[in-house]
């Protein structure tokens, strides 16, 4: 597991812990059954308080990306990989949006932006 | 969850101070910075709860107990390090180790040679020759030996270098992995706390300014600027502290969703530190 804290980030520090574990879970570097570290072990590593860890656990409990078991610790929940993708999915189709309302305010064409999706798309091939 | 420390309505009255009907608690397994300038009140509130002084009215529930009814029982279970520890200057620290021990019926002797050898304490060396950094290591490897369930720190880390602080941030790190141990560290060097704090409580003038989570009051606390033209009698209600200059102005809100939606990008909204708040609280209660 890798988490990176920044000061200069807008996101209050809770977020970013959740986000980046979250992340790892999406991309399958923690797998289902993976053991976190205790709230407390994890906010002496990071320098930060306990009260922040916890609620970075609270937010990934109430997504339904880890489980809570009583005296044992926090584990990667199972994943339902049909909800995962559609989560994904739901996150493409937001920065889709914002790519779309961006290239409005600048009058760019569909036919336009269809070429740079294609572009962009068939880059790495 | 237990509170570990209950402070209600404690006022202290001295010739030209005035402790003002002072109420917070901690929850047990938590770390709390009592802020606040030189002279609001904190080392008043902390030898209170020692029961060092005597109060004016107020009550303070130490573990659930009456500080002063189970004085024992409860100072016995809390590891107390003062600024300026009054130790014997002209002993050293093996006898002084050997008059407080005894006090403690759970004095961990082990535990104690593990701190001294972390810190690179002399046992032999006179306390008069130990530099203030070295002092505040020996009370804090003392206040350790005996297991408390509560440290209290008065001004542990003022006159110290970087480096011992981050030492000591490390030390309080630790000692909270055991969720049973809570801290009260009073401190006019906020940035000690800005990471560490689960709670905050801010005191100036003797009276509580907040005492509430910390990442609350750095959620919804921002540092404001704009032009000397906003400010008129109904808009200065949102703004605490304002330090006006030619060009402009810089004010705390304390409510900064309320504050965006009344003024927009009239203003720059940058975080607030803990020391920025306390900057302009106090400006606050001493000019308005």
């Amino acid at each position: 597991m890798k988490i990176l804290i920044s000061n200069a980030s807008p996101d209050p520090i809770y977020e970013q812990i959740s986000k980046q574990i979250k992340n790892q879970i999406i991309a399958g570097d923690l797998n289902e059954g993976d053991p976190l570290p205790s709230i407390r072990k994890l906010a002496q590593e990071l320098q930060i308080s306990v009260i922040t860890t916890k609620r970075a656990y609270e937010q990934l409990v109430s997504e339904g990306f880890i489980d809570t078991v009583g005296g044992k610790g926090c584990f990667v929940a199972m994943q339902n990989k049909e909800l995962l993708r559609e989560k994904r999915m739901k996150t493409v189709e937001e920065m889709l949006s914002e790519a779309v309302s961006e290239a409005k305010k600048l009058g760019i064409h569909l036919n336009e932006l269809r070429e740079m999706l294609e572009l962009l798309y068939h880059e790495d091939e | 969850m237990a509170n570990v420390i209950e402070i209600e309505n404690l006022s202290k009255e001295y010739d030209d101070f005035f402790l003002d009907n002072v109420s917070f608690v901690l929850p047990e397994g938590f770390i709390m910075g009592l802020i606040g300038p030189n002279g609001a009140g904190k080392t008043t509130i902390i030898k209170l709860i020692m029961n060092l002084i005597l109060r004016k009215s107020g009550t303070i529930k130490l573990f659930g107990l009456d500080n002063r009814e189970h004085e024992v029982e409860v100072k016995s279970r809390i590891g107390f390090v003062y600024d300026n520890p009054n130790y014997y200057e002209h002993l050293n620290l093996k006898q002084i180790k050997n008059i407080i021990a005894p006090f403690y019926p759970t004095w961990d002797e082990a535990e104690f040679k593990r701190l001294v050898e972390k810190f690179n304490l002399p046992m032999k060396k006179i306390l008069k020759k130990f530099s203030r950094g070295m002092v505040m290591k020996a009370a804090i490897a003392i206040a350790l030996s005996h297991h408390a369930d509560l440290i209290l720190m008065d001004e542990p880390t003022s006159g110290l270098d970087p480096v011992f602080r981050r030492e000591l941030l490390d030390l309080l790190y630790q000692l909270l992995q055991d969720e049973k141990k809570s801290i009260l560290f009073s401190t006019h060097i906020t940035s000690d706390l800005e990471r560490i704090a689960d709670y905050v409580t801010l005191i100036i003038n003797g009276k509580i300014i907040f005492s509430r989570n910390k990442d609350e009051v750095l959620e919804n606390y921002a540092l404001v600027k704009g032009g000397n033209d906003l400010l008129n009698a109904e808009t200065r209600k949102l703004f605490t502290g304002i330090r006006r200059n030619e060009y402009g102005f810089e004010a705390i809100t304390s409510n900064l969703q309320e504050t965006k939606k009344q003024f927009g990008d009239q203003l720059v909204y940058d975080k607030a530190s803990l020391e920025d708040i306390m900057y302009h609280a106090n400006l606050r209660e001493n000019h308005v």
